[in-house]
């Protein structure tokens, strides 16, 4: 008959085995980013029903979203934004099979940090 | 009755039994936001901090409703492909279902609100 005890396995190393390398760290970062941009995306939604609705209700959203804590927010929102958007746009080029080498990935890691913080100040100036 | 053997049914959908539709729709997806959200930045960034009559003037002209409609129609639709990666990643079984439901729901309903917002405002 079969020994029904389950068998121990050696476990696959995961992620707190590794060393965490500019690759993995941009990687998480993509889906950290693009998870909480949902924060954004309500508080928004919730600014324009508020416009919608009327001049007072307005006002109260407006207040939130304008607050220290909401500028903090929209400010990290937009760097997220930002991040996600070069992420994204990295993510299209590997999945072309291109920049996969070791030097190519890091230099692309170091321009998604680069690149977002630049778009978010540029972004502030503009508007 | 369709006269397919089974494996010719199963044949390019893998594991998912979707095949590739799901990535397929996040590069386009991803493509067509990083046309327009840019400019929805620009135009939203613009408006928050204005005034409530500058806001409702901003949101009626035809580019910014149809940005901001579009931005946020194809955004949750992107939103909800790729936290359901994420949930089906770090959660299985039931907890899984339950999520992913929630998730689909609410990114529908926050979509639909929004929607509403910027008709009531635009029109």
């Amino acid at each position: 008959m079969a020994d029904a005890k389950p068998v121990e396995r050696p476990l696959s190393p995961h992620l707190q085995i590794y060393r965490p390398q500019l690759t993995s760290i941009t990687s998480i970062l993509t889906r950290i980013t693009g998870n909480a941009l949902i924060v954004a995306v309500v508080l928004v939604v919730w600014w324009l029903l508020a416009a919608a609705t009327s001049p007072e209700y307005f006002a109260t959203a407006d207040a939130v979203i304008t607050s220290w804590f909401g500028d903090l927010v929209m400010t990290l929102s937009l760097w997220a934004i930002w991040y996600h958007y070069l992420a994204g746009l990295r993510h299209l080029y590997f999945d072309a099979g291109k920049g996969l080498d070791i030097p190519t990935a890091e230099k692309l890691g170091w321009i998604l940090i680069g690149g977002s913080v630049i778009l978010t100040i540029i972004t502030l100036l503009l508007i | 009755m369709r006269y397919l053997t089974a494996r010719k049914r199963a044949e390019g959908k893998g594991a998912s039994g979707t095949g590739t539709e799901h990535h397929w729709y996040m590069q386009v997806s991803a493509v067509g936001l990083a046309l327009i959200v840019p400019t929805f930045l620009y135009v939203f960034g613009s408006a928050l901090g204005s005034s409530h009559e500058t806001v409702i003037n901003t949101f009626s002209r035809p580019v910014p409703a149809l940005l901001t409609g579009l931005v946020l129609f194809v955004g949750l639709q992107h939103f909800r492909k790729g936290a359901q990666i994420m949930i089906e990643d770090y959660a299985r079984g039931i907890t899984r279902k339950i999520l992913v439901m929630f998730l689909i729901i609410f990114s529908y309903g926050l979509t639909a609100t929004g929607l509403y917002a910027l008709a009531k405002i635009a029109l």
